[in-house]
């Protein structure tokens, strides 16, 4: 599977990763070996087999709609980076180009 | 024997009749770890007045006669990506290099309920993404069995320390191999839990459908001990299953009469260091030699396991490592004149390679125009390599192969090569994939001295059966148990 430093550039976006110029071009290299070794996959005839989300076979694990004390304030504030009037403060968020 | 030497159900003992107490173990461990860490460097943090303080506590406790749990008293280690409040918590990453949780894993509560003082928070892969510890962002873990050599990874650290007695036991967590293979590494104890039998409850996630915490010990009994203080379903996992948890130790009789042990043979074939192969087939004998049935079986996906865990694992790691961006804990970049490039720059600044490389390749397994050909074919393969399991275990009690093709590796063999790194965990990433139990025990040293570990799987939820057969041979193989020969500074 050929991936492209457009691809590579894209990929990280999505992902929120500032990458440099050298990291785009190893990781288009390496992501592109990767991506050709999982071709493999094509292989199998995965025709009418379920997916496995995850190997339990537990679904809809709710619990009684009573509430509950929530964590406090201060202890959710503590590890904040930058901290104001109990919220946590973050720079400006400027709209999507 | 000295006292950082000896199995925990041997100390526990000397703690229940009052021979030792809590705090000169923990005094002990320490000054064990002050002679060895040097060399070794196992942890990125050491609790020593916390570990103090809960000593105090145990040896009040059984100085009024309280039975309770096998871990009262006994010091214990903890992987850097399981939450201890108060205690910082990295996952070997510089993006949480200073992150405090305000709570405490549901292991780790059980651990401090049974009295187990810990001594410190080990050394990992950053993320638990690696098989060698390399990736750590803080140092590197040598193997005590030869100090140029890896300990594995990710649970690097936690296989190390229990291997030069930097402590009895520890925790480690697994997701493709990682607490079995630096277990295999380290001539050591590491077991896998069935998916959903320990609570992920505070332990940093990493794949949510594969991850699981387990313990590593010297020993199998040690190793079921500490299984029996985390094991059991906790409300606050909602992938916790709710099962009765037997009495492991109570399993361990020695009797595997009629047991099938099932030989996959795609694990046996190319690719294999011929020493562990004579090893593990040794092994095999001995269990033979006990009144097990040997069958060779096949897991006919075994070839597609490789793929369809690199892309289902780093596919979730993209997701979960979505929450690292600067904004309500950890590190955050100065380049942040605004919240996308805040993101942008702390993510790139606070993650390792490793991390960047699989969140890349998990993006790209998610994204429009790719996620049926990778993520969803992959979670389909998934069910083909379960049923394998499945029908094996129809036949079969438990599964043996070797854990890893290969022995510990140099420092710095294979950093430079993703893919050679990936494939040290081609035998243990079925059984993640699958949610079975797997445990890796020694079965011998290879022509150069270093571990050879023995890989056992079983059926869901029967860790009783795994435990049973590790607990058979570890007590009727003919092995030379030894240590590892390590320089001691003077004092140790």
């Amino acid at each position: 599977m050929k991936v492209t430093q457009a691809d590579v550039k894209h990929v990280a976006r999505l992902a929120r990763l500032g990458l440099s110029e050298a990291e785009i071009e190893t990781f288009q290299k390496q992501l592109s070996d990767i991506l050709s070794y999982f071709d493999k996959l094509q292989e199998l005839d995965t025709e009418g087999v379920p997916p496995t989300a995850h190997p339990t076979p537990l679904k809809n694990v709710f619990r009684e709609d009573v509430a509950r004390p929530a964590m406090p304030r201060e202890k959710v504030l503590a590890n904040a980076p930058e901290e104001q009037d109990g919220y946590f403060r973050v720079p400006r968020i400027l709209e999507e180009e | 024997m000295g006292l950082t030497e000896m199995a925990v159900h041997e100390l526990r003992t000397l703690l229940q009749q009052r021979q030792i107490s809590a705090r000169e173990l923990v005094e002990a461990v320490y000054e064990r770890i002050d002679a060895v860490e040097e060399d070794i460097k196992a942890y990125i943090t050491l609790c020593r007045d916390e570990a103090l303080a809960a000593a105090k506590e145990a040896d009040a406790r059984l100085a009024r006669g309280e039975a309770g749990s096998s871990l009262l008293g006994i010091p214990v280690a903890v992987k850097d990506n399981i939450c201890t409040a108060g205690v910082t918590t990295t996952c070997a990453s510089r993006i949480l290099h200073n992150f405090v949780p305000p709570y405490d894993a549901t292991v780790v509560e059980r651990l401090k309920k049974a009295g187990a003082p810990i001594t410190g928070k080990t050394n990992m892969d950053e993320f638990a993404m690696g098989s060698s510890t390399e990736n750590s962002g803080f140092h590197v873990t040598h193997n005590p069995w030869d100090l140029s050599r890896v300990p594995g990874g990710s649970s690097g650290g936690s296989a190390a320390a229990v291997a030069a007695g930097e402590v009895p036991v520890a925790l480690g967590s697994d997701t493709g191999g990682s607490i079995r293979q630096p277990a295999a590494f380290c001539g050591v104890v590491g077991m896998k839990p069935t998916y959903g039998l320990v609570s992920r409850y505070g332990l940093i996630a990493f794949a949510s459908s594969l991850d699981q915490i387990g313990p590593l010990a010297r020993n199998v009994r040690d190793c079921a001990l500490m299984l029996q203080a985390i094991a059991g379903h906790d409300p606050q996992d909602s992938t916790s299953v709710p099962v009765d948890v037997p009495n492991y130790e109570g399993a361990l009789t020695g009797d595997i009469q009629g047991m099938v042990v099932g030989l996959p043979r795609e694990y046996f074939a190319e690719g294999l260091d011929p020493e562990i192969k004579d090893a593990v087939l040794q092994a095999v004998k001995v269990l033979e030699g006990q009144g097990a049935r040997v069958e060779e079986i096949s897991l006919p996906h075994t070839e597609y396991a490789l793929a369809t865990y690199y892309l289902i694992a780093p596919a979730e790691a993209s997701s979960n490592l979505a929450r690292y961006d600067g904004v309500r804990y950890g590190y955050r970049s100065e380049k942040a004149p605004d919240t996308v490039t805040m993101f942008m720059a702390t993510r790139d600044e606070g993650f390792g390679a490793e991390v960047k490389r699989r969140i890349m390749l998990g993006t790209y397994a998610l994204s429009a125009g790719y996620y049926d050909a990778y993520y969803l074919k992959a979670q389909k393969v998934r069910t083909l390599i379960k049923q394998d399991f499945e029908r094996a275990f129809e036949r079969c009690d438990v599964l043996i192969s070797p854990t890893t093709p290969s022995v510990a590796f140099k420092i710095g063999e294979k950093v430079a090569d993703p893919m050679a790194m990936y494939l040290s965990d081609i035998y243990t990433i079925t059984v993640n994939l699958a949610g079975i139990p797997g445990l890796s025990l020694p079965c011998g040293y290879n022509s150069e001295g270093l571990p050879i570990g023995l890989q056992i799987m079983g059926k869901a939820f029967n860790e009783v059966s795994v435990l049973q057969v590790a607990y058979t041979y570890e007590q009727s193989a003919d092995l030379c148990r030894r240590w590892p020969k390590m320089e001691v500074k003077a004092g140790g």
